[in-house]
């Protein structure tokens, strides 16, 4: 007896309410080219870039929109820039709250305080104060944008997974809904159903990793402080709330608050609203006036899929790794899986590229999950310090920090989150090792100011030849693939110039379509650059 | 690479200033006052290949004799 579709929990916005459609119907299972699990922000955000690429895309969610509360409330200039090549970095920037300072406390002495973006010329800043379902929100809005523009996404609510079997070059999938279940079938599923992933589960798959024993309680509370838009954090606060507090704001007067509460808790005691209101006052102080918006506690893991992909089935997002919240890493990074993704599913489908091309996604993406899981584990073992020894080092750091420069730089209270390098990466091709370190192949392009436009726009979604003060043909393609061609000069502009050329007078980058250096040269050779796209696709063999 | 021959200017008055320094503490000062000194010294060699060199070392310096 299968269970009916309920909804697991309120909705902050019911943006796609259930409606029926022709599959449920159909005698035979509809074969769909992508089926999409999840309409989170990875979901959306994958369904977004494929169905910009004109990849017909469904996203099946077991809910009706977004639920409530903040969670994610971070959301760095990698991720902005992203979404802006989706359509969508525009409202989040105009909502979101800006920050840059950050001040570490200890006790009741401020250690030290820290700038996130010292370096201008730059469309985004470093990061964005913005509550999740506002994030996903504007997601959809720019998906119901991109569908009135012919984008082929769908998005179908009330629409449970409840089986998955793999079959070679397919899967089939049970469905069920308010009107009974039904089949589908696709030929590429890519998993974005959260840390609990059901689809990872159907399948077997394990999910390794380390548990943290700290539980953390946040309340989001509504109040009128005057207190600036920085990210205050605190070890052993003299307000005695917790182990370490975190102070940080978001749109509409909501601030966000996290106590670190230890591993023995009674977490209904904990959860109580009179036991959360005595540790905020004694945070904010007697004459704070505020309301409870949202309280929850958690505990987190740092774990990950072994591999993201198997066979048709592609895992992005939380159902693929999982963080500690310290140093914003979580959906950040599942939006540059989306990122990641996106073309290189593209261009398999449309034929265009093997479909060894997607296990680059799973190398590339690992390898920033590691990093990220690395940054986040290092993070959270001076928070919550594991033994009597790394406390007592701890506890030198911070004794220090506050009069002696250099400890500064080993107190970790998050390491925020920076967009991965993908070094070694089997898709990079031919490096100029005068060129600057940071444009180096595998890195995202750093944004520059062009004329009073961004370099970030003008490359788009598409494989770009980036020729600087070069030569390059009007119009190439490559292994079947039409590239833009993008010719900027980098005299008298010299954010372009200290990214892109150091100390040379001209370049010709090759951009992949989520904006990493595939290549860079010192000069445009027709040959040598359709190598290079071919390699960026995983062909060995450069087609005629 | 970790410098293991002899590199003291005065060893004996170094050595002699460093039991020194500990007089007077308690057994966590002294443990307190050490994790300090060893971050403040690991800085001081800045290089990370060689403070994991050293490292090694003094964690294995039982086995290595």
């Amino acid at each position: 007896m299968r269970t009916p579709v309920t909804e697991r929990y309120p909705l902050a916005f019911r943006l796609y309410p259930y409606v029926k459609s022709p599959d449920q119907t159909a005698v035979t299972p509809i074969r769909h080219k992508v089926v999409v699990a999840g309409g989170g922000p990875v979901g959306l955000a994958t369904a977004l870039d494929l169905g910009l690429r004109g990849i017909p895309v469904l996203v099946c969610d077991d809910q009706e929109g977004v639920g409530l509360g903040s969670r994610a409330i971070c959301f760095a200039k990698r991720t902005l820039e992203i979404c802006d090549r989706l359509g969508a970095g525009g409202s989040m920037l105009a909502k979101g709250v800006q920050w840059n300072i950050g001040k570490v406390f200890h006790d009741n002495r401020l250690l030290y305080e820290f700038n996130l973006l010292p370096e201008d010329a730059h469309a985004f800043p470093a990061f964005i104060n913005l509550q999740q379902p506002l994030f996903e929100k504007f997601l959809h809005e720019a998906i119901v944008k991109a569908q009135s523009q012919g984008a082929p996404i769908e998005i179908r609510g009330s629409n449970r997974i409840d089986a998955v079997v793999r079959h070679e070059d397919h899967v089939t999938i049970d469905v069920m809904t308010p009107d009974g279940p039904y089949v589908l079938e696709a030929d590429w599923l890519v998993a974005c159903d959260g840390a609990r992933s059901p689809i990872r589960s159907m399948l077997g798959l394990g999910f390794d990793g380390r548990v943290f024993e700290d539980n953390f309680l946040i309340a989001d509370v509504k109040m009128k402080a005057d207190f600036p838009t920085e990210r205050w954090f605190w070890f052993e606060p003299h307000f005695k709330s917790g182990d370490s507090a975190l102070l940080h704001k978001q749109p509409d007067d909501i601030w966000r608050i996290d106590f670190q509460l230890g591993w023995n808790i009674d977490r209904q005691k904990e959860l109580k609203p009179d036991n959360i209101r005595a540790r905020v006052s004694a945070m904010l102080g007697p004459d704070v006036d505020y309301e409870l918006d949202w309280c929850s506690i958690y505990t987190f893991q740092c774990r990950r899929m072994e591999k993201f992909r198997h066979g048709p089935v592609l895992f992005a997002g939380d159902s693929a790794h999982q963080v500690s919240p310290f140093g914003a890493r979580g959906a950040n990074s599942g939006v540059q899986d989306a990122d990641n993704l996106g073309w290189k599913l593209a261009l398999v489908v449309q034929g265009l590229a093997p479909d060894t091309l997607l296990d680059s996604y799973d190398s590339e993406r690992v390898y920033g999950a590691d990093e990220n899981i690395a940054n986040s584990t290092r993070a959270t073992d001076f928070i919550t310090p594991k033994s009597a020894i790394s406390k007592l080092f701890r506890d030198a750091v911070l004794q220090l920090a506050e009069t002696v420069p250099f400890a500064r730089t080993v107190v970790n209270s998050g390491r925020l989150s920076m967009p991965c390098t993908y070094d070694g990466s089997p898709l990079n091709g031919p490096d100029v090792a005068s060129f600057p370190a940071r444009t180096r192949p595998g890195s995202p392009c750093p944004d520059a100011p062009i004329g009073a436009d961004w370099l970030l726009r003008l490359l788009g979604g598409n494989f770009t030849l980036l020729a600087i003060d070069a030569d390059v043909p009007t119009t190439f393609s490559a292994c079947g693939i039409p590239l833009s061609v993008l010719s900027v000069s980098g005299r008298d502009n010299k954010a372009l110039g200290e990214r892109y050329l150091g100390n040379a007078t001209s370049a010709v980058y090759l951009i992949r379509p989520d904006q990493h250096v595939a290549a860079r040269f010192e000069h445009f050779d027709e040959e040598v650059v359709a190598a290079a796209v071919g390699r960026a696709v995983a062909k060995d063999v450069v087609d005629a | 690479m970790l410098e293991t021959r002899p590199n003291f200017d005065r060893p004996d008055e170094s050595y002699a200033l460093l039991i020194k320094a500990h007089e007077g503490l308690s057994e966590a000062e002294s443990h307190a006052m050490n994790a300090r000194l060893i971050l403040i010294l690991m800085n001081q060699i800045g290089d990370h290949a060689v403070i994991a060199e050293a490292l090694a070392l003094a964690r294995n310096v039982r086995a290595a004799t």
